[in-house]
């Protein structure tokens, strides 16, 4: 069983709020849920769409084909009319001459209750036509609402909806898999779980300016500053949200910043000073299209290069491309022990599609997390002995916090500087902290990087490389191209920075083609792989509109573009 | 009082002779030593610049940032490590020019930290071009034709913007200076202070002679809590330039929007049945 129910209308009309109740109401009551969010740069009017898709097995992605459509305003139906199964549902509030209409006189209901909860009306026949129990969603307007009337009004609206679909108008499933498919899982969007993760790492500072698809990680490290004493900040500008983060990392707290690719871009001066200062932080980049203000609120994955490359001249940098929901979590966590232990920036490179999708997973396993500062041991050092950049064997110096060490001050630098923090221009000097710093990357590759997941054969005839969030979409539709030719691999790539390349090389050996699926224009993991990797990739699924991949595209797009895919 | 000897790096500086900077590190040093600070409880954070050099020649804690990004990380390391006493140095230019941004948020937040600006009108580093508080009608490399803006005038600029702590002092008397740096670090809040200070070098108008025969200071004529009286002080400039306490006002601090934080450098992560109860919110 595999559903999906789309909600539409314009920015304003309570969309979000709808979703939300009704993919959690879904969750509870034992599906599979993947809901993905579609909206427009602005705060009324528009359209907006919110697509929940539902069913038996794990999803990863949405789908193009709609089973219920809620439909807000009339310009929901012309855009999304004709994507509604024969059998399908077309909720709206009046008359339409076909035959899956179903209409709901919600406005009329709601004046008399309360038109402020119309939407409830939705969810009732939305909840009848799937015949599930009232229940679950009542308990959910009592956590969703605070006010005892708001609550009832809710409830009654809900009742009403749901009465309005007469007995037997229903979608016809199986339920017994209900019983027990998601027992122990979570349902969270990709922002919750990169803030989630942060907070388990235990983030005492988080400063950043509101920047879409970012601001969900702000608005949930907010939220629970308090419970986890945590200083949140908005500050003045995206300069000075990096900077502070320096500032609070420098004196002895977990901190990190967030943006999308605009603000990221003002960040990228003292992104190098992480790097030379040897400051560990932690960046959480969601990136959206652009360049400049781009499509603001629409999904891509444009700035692996740019991430990368990110600051003047060289530095040793970490980045990290959560695939999901699940992997989002571990990733930040751990981001910010990779930080510490090797004294850089780290950046979690995320999208708006993973960023506003919720989708549920295993509950997160924190018992076997550790948090490690990788602080220097206080007995070490005499006064006035303790050096912040020492050289050592593998190029991690003792790091120290102002005020953790009697009698020894701890001094960081943006010049170029000799072991004690010191401006220098020396030539052997600066040679040598140069090898010094990259020396930290290399034992991360040695120690700590993780090669990519890989799903297929151990010799594919074709190989299918991704990164990030991509990876959801390109799973399924693995299945779909499988059906055509299963001697196929997908290679996804969570550790992009530094890239790690063994796996790729020993399957690209032997496969007759590989392929990228990317979400830009030019094919940048392309680019790094030959970069790398020295392996051309031949062929590449690339879109750039915005929008996010769904399985039967991809497949669609394998099927006819690449040739002898068997 | 302490010996001022525990703030002297092993290390030469590479200021001019004369420079400004010289008598203000030895007033800083008498600053801390008479407030019995010690080395490892105080951090210098800077930009880039002359001034922003402190840390390299002044034995405390140290942060030299980024041109312009003093105040910032000066804000945070105050708030998430409140033992530390936060002094941030800036030039005119690193904290009037490219940091003024977040000069407006500083002041706005009223952290506890003192800001000493070593005002000497001019861009010492990059040798020689206009600040934010040059005169008009000085000739630069850049400014063949003379600087045609208006000076900044950070005093009426901190008055208007409501700082709590706004003082002026000038690097030819020392005594002053220390009390002003003094009165600035033990203020609770953000506190302005702006130091006049010769470039010998670049600026052959403000000159010690200069500053030396225009300042006076402030007396108990001046009411410093009558926020009217400061504007029409921080207007003064030209023939008579006030230094002193400008304002002062007490104000609630950064740090208390903020009262569950903790006090302590934490090194363990969160409790593992918080994080737990957390995510039970979604299941």
């Amino acid at each position: 069983m595999d559903l999906n129910l789309v909600l539409a209308g314009e920015a304003g009309q309570g969309l979000k709020t709808l979703e939300s109740l009704v993919g959690k109401a879904l969750f509870r009551a034992g599906f599979n849920i993947f809901s993905s969010k579609d909206y427009m740069s602005r705060v009324r009017g528009g359209h907006n769409f919110m697509s929940i898709r539902f069913g038996s097995e794990p999803i990863q992605a949405p789908k193009e084909e709609i089973d219920i459509l809620v439909a807000l305003n009339d310009e929901s139906i012309e855009k999304h009319q004709h994507k509604v199964h024969e059998d399908g549902f077309i909720l709206y509030d009046g008359k339409f001459d076909d035959p899956r209409f179903i209409d709901i006189y919600a406005s009329e209901m709601a004046k008399r209750i309360n038109p402020k909860a119309k939407n409830s009306v939705y969810a009732g026949a939305v909840w009848k036509l799937l015949d599930l129990p009232i229940g679950i969603l009542n308990d959910l307007f009592g956590d969703k609402f605070s006010d005892d009337d708001i609550i009832y009004d809710n409830q009654q609206l809900f009742e009403v909806g749901y009465n309005a679909i007469d007995d037997g108008v229903e979608v016809n499933y199986n339920k017994a898999f209900l019983d027990d498919s998601n027992e122990g899982d979570i349902y969270l969007n990709g922002n919750q779980a990169i803030g989630l993760g942060a907070v388990a790492a235990g983030v005492k500072f988080y400063s950043a300016y509101p920047m879409t698809p970012s601001t969900g990680i702000l608005n949930f490290l907010a939220q629970n500053q308090k419970e986890f004493g945590i200083a949140v900040e908005q500050a003045e500008d995206e300069i000075g949200a990096i900077n502070m983060a320096l500032g609070a990392s420098y004196s002895g707290v977990r901190a990190m910043t967030g943006s999308s690719g605009g603000g990221f871009s003002l960040m990228v001066e003292a992104l190098g000073y992480a790097g030379v200062g040897e400051i560990p932080l932690v960046i959480a980049e969601i990136q959206r299209p652009g360049p400049a203000t781009g499509l603001p609120t629409r999904t891509g994955q444009g700035d692996l290069l740019f991430a990368i490359n990110a600051s003047q001249d060289e530095f040793p940098l970490i980045v990290l491309a959560p695939t999901d929901q699940e992997n989002a979590f571990y990733q930040t966590f751990r981001a910010f022990n990779l930080a510490d232990k090797y004294q850089l920036p780290v950046i979690i490179l995320s999208d708006q599609f993973l960023a506003d999708s919720s989708k549920n997973i295993p509950g997160y396993n924190v018992e076997d997390l550790e948090v490690d500062r990788s602080f220097v041991d206080k007995a070490k050092f005499a006064s006035k002995k303790y050096k912040r950049y020492l050289f050592t064997e593998d190029g991690i110096s003792p790091r120290a916090y102002p005020g953790q060490l009697p009698d020894n001050v701890v001094l960081v630098d943006s010049h170029e500087h000799d072991e004690n923090g010191f401006v220098t221009e020396d030539i052997e000097l600066r040679n040598k902290m140069m090898a010094k710093r990259f020396k930290k990357l290399d034992k991360f590759i040695t120690e700590d990087r993780k090669g990519p997941e890989y799903i297929g054969p151990e010799e594919p005839d074709n190989l299918i490389v991704c990164w990030g969030s991509t990876s959801g979409p390109l799973k399924e539709a693995l299945e779909i191209i499988k059906e055509k030719n299963d001697n196929i691999g997908l290679l996804i790539f969570k550790d992009i920075w530094p890239l790690p390349v063994s796996k790729l090389k020993s399957l690209a050996s032997t496969a007759r083609k590989i392929i990228s699926v990317e979400a830009n224009y030019s094919g940048q993991l392309a680019k790094l792989i030959q970069q790398e990797a020295v392996i051309k990739v031949d062929h590449k699924i690339l879109k750039y509109d915005g929008r996010p991949f769904t399985a039967e595209k991809i497949a669609e797009r394998y099927l006819n573009e690449v040739k002898d895919h068997g | 009082m302490a010996n001022t000897d525990i703030y002297e790096p092993d290390r030469n500086t590479t200021w001019c002779p004369g420079c400004g900077n010289f008598p203000l590190r030895k007033a800083l040093a008498e600053s801390l030593a008479g407030l019995d600070l010690k080395p490892e409880n105080v951090a210098v954070i800077t930009g880039i610049g002359q001034a922003a050099k402190l840390p390299h020649y002044f034995r405390t804690n140290g942060y030299n940032g980024l041109h312009g990004r003093a105040l910032p990380p000066a804000v945070a390391a105050k708030l998430s490590n409140p033992e530390l006493t936060v002094i941030a140095a800036t030039g005119d230019g690193d904290g009037y020019g490219e940091g003024g941004n977040h000069l407006i948020h500083t002041i706005r937040r009223n952290p506890d930290i003192a800001h000493f600006v070593h005002n000497n009108q001019i861009y010492g580093l990059t040798k020689g071009q206009a600040s934010p508080t040059t005169y008009p009608g000085i000739k630069t490399e850049v400014q063949p034709d003379g600087v045609t803006s208006e000076p900044f005038n950070p005093l009426s600029f901190a008055v208007g913007m409501g700082a709590s702590f706004i003082a002026r002092s000038f690097v030819g008397d020392r005594d002053h200076l220390v009390r002003m740096m003094q009165a600035a670090i033990k203020h609770k809040g953000y506190a302005l202070l702006d130091i006049l200070q010769p470039c010998v070098t670049f600026n052959k108008v403000n000159t010690y002679q200069w500053y030396s025969e225009r300042v006076y200071k402030l007396e108990d004529d001046h009411d410093n809590t009558d926020i009217d009286a400061a504007f029409k002080k921080s207007r003064e400039w030209g023939d008579q330039i006030p230094i002193g306490i400008i304002y002062q006002e007490e104000k609630a601090i950064f740090r208390e929007s903020f009262p569950y934080l903790s006090e302590k450098i934490e090194i363990d992560g969160p409790n593992k049945d918080k994080i737990n109860r957390l995510i039970d919110n979604f299941s």
